[in-house]
């Protein structure tokens, strides 16, 4: 038992060192200087005040920003994802169901950067507005407006939503929807006390993935808001790396991570609510 | 229903084919398609800047997943013979590694280090035999693969539990009663009904530090990734050299995850 319990050990030892290194100790020192306050020539210099958290209205903007697009991307995301997930559940035969999900999911591993950069071309005067101009549809401005940034959060994130819907709609047992019909429930009826229900796990699910890592973007806003529509992360890397005002800076960052738990909370209490309400999804 | 879902897909995949189809673009217009060429391939391979990049992040992104793939799948092993308070820990540990954004885990890292770096570098110049000859701690390969590999390893833990929960403990048993050492049994049990699950925990560690950008930005220091040379050259303007550049990268996550998801799939048949 002693020798199986030090290999145990030494096995998990390389994992936990890199664990405290690289993520318990720069998640505390964010935290302790989120209390400091900034040297001459920026930085760090350690004090205990809570004016940053006081000073936190000076980014406002920002909060607005992020607390309005991250929900709103959400919402959109859901919209679009509900009927794709609803499609690939119920639809489809399974010799094409696999194909078609992997189709879905495999955008959401590659570059986000790269696929940003697709919408610029797109929405860029060259792309969209210019197609519409020579259809004598006016030249409207897409690129770097709010418009522009929910577009590539629909696109960026949709993967993440429509996954979660699909599993809940996969587990959902058909003879329920065959009872609600012999019954003489029409379609509707059954879709929406039966089918919509029953996926709700999977659909709070998906927004909070979504809404969680909304939260923290920075790419999507950067290159389709065109420094006119920013996020907190916008705010953080202005911060950390512009006016290097590190004290500050942590806590905007913790504020985030604040909002983030408060939000993984709500979802917990919601999510409980429902039978078997603890949903494992993975994304591969 | 059908048109709905074919739409999705056109959304999800149109801008991508048109960055592929206009790095093949003989002009340097945005909007006319002048006549194929790959002479921005050639622009770019040849761009010094771009090679440097490129060999950063593989490097990178190599060093990363091999580091996290055998210390998660250790972890991950481990972990099966754990309980209570450690392995509470341990699972807090991979959520939040997973659940924290990527700007705050930049941020964090780069404010730590940078600390840390500013404490440690006066004191080896102390104790360093040679004077003004001790090693100067700064932000590059050495902070890029440690980010990386935190993000990278708790995918792989991930992974390879997922696998192992599916795995068939009795034949474990069996072989210890045949007299199989550990190691034997590891080698001809374990080791091969978990290796789909390495393999792909791999695939997508590399894919996942080829890809970022966002911590790289902030710990890359000296240092240049693809993603972050992208990032600047797009913010100087978008040129078709990056179409070329994003095809490429692109193409290389694609046939990662598709390799990835045929060996999970092919795993699961056989497993």
């Amino acid at each position: 038992m002693q020798r199986q319990d030090l290999r145990t050990w030494l096995f998990l030892a390389p994992a936990g060192a890199w664990f405290l290194c690289m993520l318990v100790l720069p998640l505390i020192v964010v935290f302790v200087f989120s209390f400091g306050e900034r040297g001459a020539a920026g930085g760090y210099v350690p004090a205990f005040t809570v004016e940053n958290f006081l000073n936190l209205g000076a980014r406002w903007a920002a909060f607005k920003n992020t607390l309005i697009l991250a929900p709103l991307g959400t919402l959109s995301c859901l919209l679009i994802a509900y009927p794709l997930a609803y499609f690939l559940a119920l639809r489809t035969s399974s010799r094409w169901r696999t194909v078609l999900l992997i189709l879905v999911i495999v955008p959401f591993w590659t570059s986000i950067l790269i696929r940003s950069y697709a919408w610029i071309y797109l929405l860029g005067g060259q792309g969209i507005p210019s197609l519409l101009n020579a259809l004598g549809l006016g030249n409207p401005r897409l690129i770097n407006t709010p418009f522009a940034v929910l577009v590539g959060i629909v696109y960026g994130y949709l993967p993440l939503m429509v996954f979660p819907i699909y599993v809940a709609l996969e587990r959902l047992d058909k003879r329920l929807l065959e009872a609600s019909s012999d019954l003489g429930s029409p379609p509707w009826r059954s879709f929406l006390q039966v089918t919509l229900p029953l996926s709700m796990p999977g659909v709070a699910t998906g927004c909070m993935l979504v809404f969680i890592l909304l939260m923290g973007e920075f790419l999507i806003p950067a290159m389709l808001g065109g420094g006119k529509v920013f996020f907190i992360g916008n705010a953080l890397v202005d911060l950390f790396l512009q006016s290097r005002n590190w004290a500050f800076g942590s806590a905007v960052a913790v504020a985030l991570v604040l909002v983030m738990l408060v939000t993984v909370a709500a979802y917990l209490r919601f999510t409980r609510r429902w039978a078997g309400g603890r949903e494992d999804v993975s994304l591969m | 229903m059908r048109i709905y879902a074919l739409a999705v897909y056109l959304f999800l995949y149109i801008p991508i084919g048109i960055i592929a189809l206009f790095s093949f673009n003989a002009g340097r217009h945005a909007s006319q398609f002048q006549g194929f060429s790959t002479q921005w391939y050639g622009k770019a391979l040849t761009n010094p800047f771009v090679m440097d990049a490129l060999s950063t992040s593989l490097i990178v992104a190599l060093s990363s997943a091999v580091l996290a793939t055998l210390f998660g799948t250790m972890a991950a092993m481990a972990l099966q013979s754990v309980h209570g308070r450690m392995r509470l820990a341990f699972d807090a540990l991979i959520y939040i590694a997973v659940m924290v954004p990527g700007i705050v885990i930049g941020i964090a890292t780069l404010i730590a280090l940078v600390s840390v770096f500013d404490w440690l570098n006066p004191l080896l110049a102390a104790i360093w035999p040679v004077a003004d000859a001790a090693p100067q701690l700064s932000l590059g390969y050495g902070s890029l693969i440690a980010a990386h590999g935190l993000f990278a390893m708790a995918l792989v833990i991930i992974i390879v539990r997922a696998r192992m929960a599916g795995m068939d403990r009795s034949l474990i048993e069996a072989s210890a009663d045949l007299g199989a050492t550990p190691w034997g049994t590891f080698r001809q049990v374990t080791l091969p009904q978990i290796f789909p699950g390495i393999l792909a925990g791999f695939l997508l560690a590399f894919t996942f530090s080829f890809d970022d950008f966002i911590i790289a930005f902030f710990v890359a220091g000296s240092q240049t990734t693809l993603p972050v040379y992208v990032f600047s050259s797009i913010r100087r303007g978008v040129t078709p050299e990056i179409n070329a550049i994003g095809t490429m990268v692109l193409t290389v996550s694609l046939i990662m995850l598709i390799a990835a998801q045929a060996i999970l799939q092919r795993g699961r048949k056989a497993g």
